[in-house]
């Protein structure tokens, strides 16, 4: 199953580290990352693999959530379905 | 692969535009907790729902964290219980519109529907009893919510039954008037009501519907308004395709959580609801996607046609987005629940006359009227009676769930709070229409109901 991780909010450095960090320590696999900075704004699309992951997915969107706070940033995580389903006939 | 930009379209969505998934609505069939004795009645019944329901609130609550689409209202519709509650007087029925009350908080809803009767051709003796029971079962419940319907393309209009609702609904004001008159904001009366509407207070679940099932009721006012804006200077062909790209990408995210609700929990997935139901939130109008369309006040000439507009195209757009569509699919245009509705009422652009007008283009009725607190019962009766004509014989649905305030006067304003909104106390015509309503008996069903 996938998940799609968007970020965006204010550019800073580190903002794809601390993100893939946390994907790293609850076992989201990376697939594919896209990201671009309009001006000051920052805007980043990940694809993540969430088969092995060592929490509960909603633990999971929990924590990235927090740490979007902690940053300025919002970041939101969802299943790729809602994607697929919206943009995809 | 998903593209960037779509992504970023559905975060906008949500996070601006207030896209929702309005209700999911469980509808559980009642027939089989009818019993000849009141207590083991209560006691199916209450049974029955909190062990259907057990897992929806949970279930859903799970599905709104893993997909992240707010789902705002999780919801119980059932049996109309004037075909199970033969064995009960008045007080019988308030009892039992308790033990809805009772299950519903213990599932943890925030509504339940179906403390309804079906009366659009005649009574039986145990509807009228039901019917007398609405003002107090409202006034001594807090998420009950009741709807009638009186007429239909089929029958004519019941015009008794007309005649009794605006009495009740005058009543349900009096018991309620230390909160507003709040009663009247859970009660709904009917022409053409659809058997598998997801959206209170009108929802019940049919005789011809399964035993259990999962409807769902999609919103975005919001983001219909934001692709409107982007039409500016656009002819009405660009408009209503755009309006039709929008409603089926909104729809396509109900039919998913519908889908899903119902495999999780084992139940039918029953319909989508394609309906624009705005809140009182900034951003979240009805009457600001009429005005983002050109009109410089929702009211104005031109509203009837722009609503027209809209609510076809949203109808097309979500049709093609969803394997089953029901309930009623379409614009609301309640005047409390919705920012630009008050702002049109009370700026003076925005009359009773012009919301009936409305009404006969939009998916529902007047809605969420308040009119002032000594408007008589027989002017109620007979606001009921146009709007049924208009249902009647246009073959839609049409509804009035109208408050007439205790203790307030024309330009006066109502506070319910929460989704419900507020509403301005809206003037009336001064003339009567009693002996018009005292008439009694049926309106005949129009000729081109004789379809065989």
């Amino acid at each position: 199953m996938n998940a799609v991780i968007t970020v965006t909010g204010k550019d800073s450095m580190g903002i794809i580290a601390k993100v893939s960090t946390k994907c790293f320590e609850y076992g989201a696999n990376i697939v594919d990352v896209s990201q671009s900075v309009m001006r000051e704004y920052f805007a980043m699309m990940m694809l993540v693999e969430i088969d092995a992951l060592t929490i509960g997915f909603g633990d999971f969107v929990d924590v990235l959530k927090k740490l979007g706070e902690d940053n300025g940033l919002t970041i939101h995580t969802m299943h790729e379905d809602i994607f697929n389903s919206m943009h995809r006939i | 692969m998903l593209n960037f930009s779509d992504i970023l379209e559905t975060v906008n969505m949500i996070d601006r535009e207030h896209l929702d998934v309005r209700t999911v609505t469980m509808g559980i069939s009642l027939l089989d907790c009818a019993s000849d004795s009141p207590d083991k009645l209560y006691t199916r019944v209450y049974d029955k729902i909190t062990s259907c329901a057990k897992e929806l609130v949970p279930t859903v609550n799970a599905i709104e964290k893993e997909y992240g689409i707010p789902i705002i209202h999780k919801r119980v519709s059932v049996t109309p219980v004037s075909l199970i509650g033969g064995c009960l007087d008045c007080d019988g029925y308030v009892r039992l519109a308790e033990t809805l009350d009772r299950a519903a908080h213990s599932v943890g809803i925030n509504f339940i529907g179906g403390f309804s009767a079906l009366v659009q051709k005649g009574m039986t003796r145990t509807e009228r009893v039901m019917l007398d029971a609405i003002p107090q079962a409202l006034a001594s419940t807090q998420l009950v919510c009741s709807s009638v319907n009186v007429g239909s393309t089929k029958s004519g209009i019941n015009m008794d039954a007309v005649m009794i609702m605006g009495e009740k609904i005058k009543q349900a004001a009096y018991l309620t008037r230390d909160d507003s008159s709040i009663g009247c904001a859970k009660l709904v009366v009917f022409a053409n009501v659809p058997e598998d509407n997801p959206f209170m207070a009108g929802a019940f679940h049919g005789v011809g519907e399964a035993e259990c099932c999962i409807n769902v009721g999609v919103s975005g006012p919001g983001v219909v308004a934001q692709a409107v804006k982007g039409c500016k200077g656009r002819d009405f062909s660009y408009l209503a395709e755009t309006i039709k790209k929008t409603a089926f990408k909104i729809t396509r995210m109900g039919q998913l959580v519908a889908a899903e609700a119902s495999q999780r929990l084992g139940v039918d997935f029953g319909i989508v609801d394609l309906s624009l139901a705005p809140t009182p939130a900034v951003g979240d109008s009805v009457a600001d996607i009429l005005e983002a369309m050109g009109l410089e006040r929702c009211g104005t000439h031109g509203t009837t046609a722009a609503l027209a507009l809209l609510n076809d195209a949203v109808k097309k757009g979500g049709s093609m987005a969803s394997s089953h569509v029901g309930g009623l699919s379409g614009a609301f245009i309640p005047v409390s629940e919705d920012r630009g509705m008050i702002e049109a009422v009370e700026t003076g652009a925005l009359t009773i006359e012009k919301l009936e007008a409305m009404t006969s283009v939009c998916s529902v009725g007047l809605d969420m009227i308040a009119v002032p607190g000594s408007t008589s019962a027989k002017t109620i009766s007979a606001i009921i009676a146009d709007e049924a004509a208009i249902g009647v014989i246009n073959g839609k649905t049409t509804a009035v769930r109208i408050i007439p305030a205790y203790g307030k006067e024309a330009g006066d304003s109502v506070e319910f709070g929460g989704l419900l909104g507020r509403a301005p106390v809206m003037k009336l015509s001064a003339f009567g229409s009693d002996e018009f309503i005292e008439r009694g008996g049926r309106i005949p069903a129009p000729i081109h109901s004789l379809r065989n």
